[in-house]
């Protein structure tokens, strides 16, 4: 049987804009090429702007890891300007990014990536009251009754009934890659509706943190969410009260119905941890300090590298092994044939030599994306939970080793299952519930902080710029939800000079470098040689594999850079 | 509210006879006209209107094309609390095309958007969240391998009326401030034929939208807008004349740096950089989040993010906003003595009231360049405004 040319774009339910081709023979892709599809130049928009100021251009790089590129973006500016903050500003901190991180792993579960899994026309012929059983046996939870699966059931027989599919019309229903039983579907259906009122609910800690979410309010130096126990418009006993129950409630839903659902959909798909592996080498930057930001040893997520699949040896990370590299993307080459340069150098000149539109095909050209390739000591890295979770494990991070082997006891499968599409969802809900029990950890720090006295949440002895050096750089890094994100600044004069951004869907989307190696979203669905493709004009395997990375296009497309000048001081760190 | 049940809203009744299989009398429904009402800022006079139309209305289609942006504005609308997202995707209206929720992919998903046109044509609402990048042809955003402007521009054709939702289709957002590399446009620059509502806001609270759809169910147009098409039940009143904190600004008691006393006792945050005197928002009215909190409330200074260029005419962020200079009196002049000065609280007000409404953002300039009022020359001079330099006006 010959090549099979396919193109799937837009790959949708993910954040901005990707296209996906790939090469498949005999049900089995061969070949793929992953295409960035949106160019913003924010980077180039940061030239000249007041450094205080860039958390809020950079948080607009992306609206669903919201928060994230703030918090890294003040970390850079409070990096170069000296700044330290006070820690109960950095324990807020982690309450807003811990949030955000379950609420981005839930809602890509339920909203984003269950339509892979879950049929959910089949969820009409299921047996509410059987569906309650099962349900009864994966956790006590109060929805999960007859009653309710029916009631849900009969809503979207109306709603199909009606002839108006909405979101649901021309999904893969009835593609043999749907495995689940009826009962199943249904009960991953109710929850997909509960789940919508959920996540509504418990990102109202950022609006009491930060004002309103998407888009929460930071401030380098801190946070500006005064606490004044006794005020009335302040972070007081009731803010306090109500961030408390919110954590419960992001806590309750992780425990008794994410994590359950995840590993009862994963049992009825083994085969899916046989496959969706590709780069082997994994990358972590760590984060989650309890109060102090310079102090790694603080960090919850410890930061790390491995290589080739390697558990038994973690590398040390260091950020002055990153380099970007353009061969084949629409920015110009200012190296010496793809040598690839650290952030801090980084030059960004868009230079598009593909087709006009309409686009037929794009495998085959020399560049084809609008995403960079980083590489760490020249080799492609896969960021985010999976990365997270394996690098935790190989550490000895006990609360991760706990629970990766509760999900792999469970689910009867070896540590190397973990290398898959499979084990790249299931990392996710690890992620969960570590932070939602962490969660716990930093309210209890920030409460005992303020019973003791301690009301501080910003250090504005650096505010003003004449306290500024004439020349300034700084790093900000963190694990955003998709994994490994940094924002490089450097700053003169008290104006930004050069912004540069390296994004954990920049690592995981990059086209191929100089030497042919495949970014990971490519690898996914190569390495292995048996990915499936069942029907190309259905892609559902395919989509589920790149799913399994939450994209984050916005974030993954490399943005421009300040300034074509160059740099003569490289900081390490 | 409208509670979840097992009976979604079918394409042959009316609101009314929906609400009734799902157990709600006609006392409740007219009670529901009136909440909606109420927030649409229907008068009394209006509301049996208003309860008609909602009797009569059916499910309509909804197109929302994703273009240069960031899902902010969908993330948004995902928290809206009444009708919740669930409501609204399973008996308000039908979302045939959208990218972050749709369950095909590629192919599949541009043929529901093409069945979707094709079969609501001149009576679908197109949604709008995202850019237009029009620099080299529009090849900064392709999706389904065609440019943003043409996928638009396809759409507009059959579209009953627009919603340009956020900041980016309102003006082109974070990637149009200077220098704008991608040249990137909001729908009003692009589309000039169809009734456009823009929904402002970085991103705009989702219920903006949500009330916005009922009233172009209930009124069968539009509503009414200001001359950027922002609609007036919620962008009617700058945020500073709603303020909560109004009254500190008005005795004179600022917040002078972060994490003061002024902070800690919620005093107003014009001297931090607040931009509420010159932005029209339902912020302080609508509030975020289920009501939880809004910018301000929670101690940051607003960024003017439901205004023009916000971007480049309201930055530096925490520099305080140079007032406009009526009959030669600067208002950091009167924001200095307020509280010193003045006896009247009451007159105060008045006097400010009538000052700040004069402070009127500069639309773009046809070069393309922007700029906001000339600083108080008296200001620039002495420094006084926080960090004091010549960063205004932006002009290149």
């Amino acid at each position: 049987m010959a090549v099979r040319k396919v193109v799937v774009d837009p790959i949708t339910r993910i954040e901005g804009h990707l296209r996906m081709e790939v090469q498949a023979e005999n049900g089995i892709i061969k070949d793929a090429w992953a295409t960035a599809a949106q160019f913003r130049g924010l980077e180039l928009v940061m030239k000249g702007r007041d450094p205080r100021d860039a958390w809020a251009f950079t948080q607009r790089i992306c609206g669903v890891c919201t928060g994230t590129h703030a918090i890294v973006s003040c970390k850079a500016v409070e990096d170069a300007l000296g700044i330290q903050i006070p820690p109960n500003a950095q324990l807020i901190r982690n309450l807003v990014e811990g949030i955000q991180q379950i609420h981005d792993h839930v809602v890509h579960f339920y909203h984003l990536h269950a339509l892979d899994w879950v049929d959910v026309v089949s969820a009409l012929k299921a047996d509410p009251a059987e569906a309650a059983r099962i349900a009864g046996t994966l956790s006590t939870w109060p929805t999960n009754s007859a009653g309710n699966f029916k009631d849900v059931q009969a809503r979207i027989q109306k709603f199909v009934s009606s002839g108006q599919l909405g979101i649901f019309a021309n999904g893969y229903w009835g593609h043999p890659a749907y495995k689940l039983p009826p009962e199943v579907n249904l009960i991953a259906v109710a929850h997909y509706l509960e789940a919508l009122d959920w996540q509504r609910e418990i990102v109202r800690l950022h609006a009491i943190f930060g004002g309103k979410n998407p888009h929460p309010n930071f401030l380098v130096g801190g946070m500006a969410c005064a606490i004044n126990i006794e005020g009335t418009a302040t972070i007081n006993a009731e803010r306090l009260s109500t961030v408390k129950s919110l954590l419960d409630t992001a806590q309750a839903f992780v425990e008794k119905v994410y994590w359950p659902d995840l590993l009862a959909i994963a049992s009825f798909y083994p085969e899916t941890a046989t496959y969706g592996g590709g780069t082997p080498n994994f990358l972590s930057y760590g984060d989650f300090p309890d109060t102090d930001p310079n102090d790694r040893s603080q960090y919850y997520f410890p930061s790390g590298v491995i290589y080739n699949k390697d558990l038994s040896h973690v590398e040390e990370f260091d950020q002055q092994y990153i380099r970007e590299h353009v061969h084949s993307s629409w920015f110009k080459d200012t190296t010496n044939g793809d040598e690839g340069l650290h952030p801090w150098q980084g030059e960004t000149e868009p230079q598009y030599d593909g087709p006009p539109e309409p686009w037929q095909e794009l495998q085959g050209r020399d560049r084809y994306s609008w995403a960079k390739a980083p590489r760490y000591k020249g080799k492609a890295m896969e960021v985010g939970p999976l990365a997270r979770s394996l690098i935790q494990y190989a550490s000895g991070h006990k609360d991760t080793q706990e629970v990766v082997n509760e999900a792999l006891g469970r689910l009867k499968a070896p540590a190397t299952a973990l290398f898959s599409t499979l084990g790249r969802t299931a990392a996710r809900g690890v992620d969960a519930r570590l932070i939602a029990e962490r969660n716990q950890h930093w309210y209890r720090m920030l409460t005992q902080r303020i019973a003791s006295g301690d009301t501080r949440v910003h250090d504005g002895s650096k505010w003003d710029p004449s306290t500024w050096p004439k020349r300034a750089e700084g790093v900000g890094l963190v694990e955003a939800p998709r994994g490994a994100l940094g924002h490089w600044v450097q700053i003169e004069d008290g104006k930004i000079t050069r912004y540069q951004c390296v994004v954990p869907t920049t690592w995981n989307a990059s086209p191929r470098d100089a030497q042919g190696t495949r970014g990971a979203f490519e690898d996914s669905l190569v390495a292995s040689g048996t990915h499936p493709l069942h029907d190309e004009k259905q892609p559902l395997e395919l989509i589920r594999t790149i799913h399994s990375f939450d994209p984050c296009m916005a974030c993954g497309v490399h943005v421009l850079d300040a300034t074509g000048a160059t740099v003569t001081e490289v900081k390490i760190q | 509210m409208l509670s979840l049940s097992a009976d979604p809203w079918t394409a042959d009744q009316t609101l009314q006879q929906h609400l009734e299989t799902r157990g709600v009398s006609r006392r409740q429904f007219l009670r529901f006209a009136r909440d909606i009402g109420v927030l649409l800022g229907v008068t009394q006079m209006g509301l049996p209107k208003l309860a008609k139309a909602l009797s009569v209305v059916k499910r309509p289609s909804v197109v929302w094309l994703q273009l240069q942006e960031c899902t902010g504005c969908v993330e948004s609308v995902l928290r809206t609390n009444e009708p919740t997202i669930g409501n609204l995707l399973l008996d308000v209206v039908s979302l045939d095309y959208n990218h972050t929720l749709m369950a095909a992919s590629g192919h599949a998903a541009e043929e529901a958007l093409q069945h979707a046109m094709k079969e609501n044509t001149g009576e679908y609402l197109l949604v709008v969240s995202g850019s237009i990048p029009t620099k080299d042809n529009g090849i900064y955003t392709m999706i389904g391998g065609r440019s943003a402007e043409t996928v638009i521009k396809e759409a507009a054709k059959g579209a009953a009326a627009i919603v340009a939702l956020g900041a980016c289709a309102h003006f082109g957002g974070v990637q149009a401030a200077r220098p704008n590399p991608t040249e990137a446009k909001g729908v009003r620059e692009i589309i000039r034929d169809r009734p456009i509502l823009t929904i402002a806001g970085c991103p705009p609270i989702g219920d903006v939208l949500t009330a916005s759809i009922v009233h172009w169910l209930t009124f069968k147009r539009l509503p009414e807008s200001d001359s950027e098409g922002r609609p007036l039940f919620a962008y009617g009143k700058r945020i500073h004349d709603q303020c909560p904190r109004r009254a500190h600004f008005d005795a004179g008691q600022y917040v002078e740096q972060f994490d003061d006393e002024g902070a800690k006792k919620a005093w107003c945050l014009y001297k931090v950089g607040c931009k509420g005197p010159a932005t029209s928002s339902p912020c302080p009215i609508f509030l975020w989040n289920d009501q939880t909190s809004w910018p301000i409330g929670s101690g940051h200074p607003c960024l003017g993010c439901t205004e023009a260029h916000f971007w480049d005419t309201m930055t530096p962020f925490y520099h305080r906003l140079p007032e406009a200079v009526v009959a030669g009196f600067p208002i950091e002049h009167r924001v200095d003595r307020i509280g010193a000065t003045l006896a009247g609280a009451a007159v105060a007000g008045v006097g400010l009231h009538a000052v700040v409404t004069a402070v009127q953002m500069s639309r773009r300039r046809a070069d393309g360049s922007t700029y906001l009022l000339d600083a108080p020359p008296e200001d620039r001079a002495n420094g006084t405004a926080s960090g004091g330099d010549d960063d205004y006006p932006h002009t290149h």
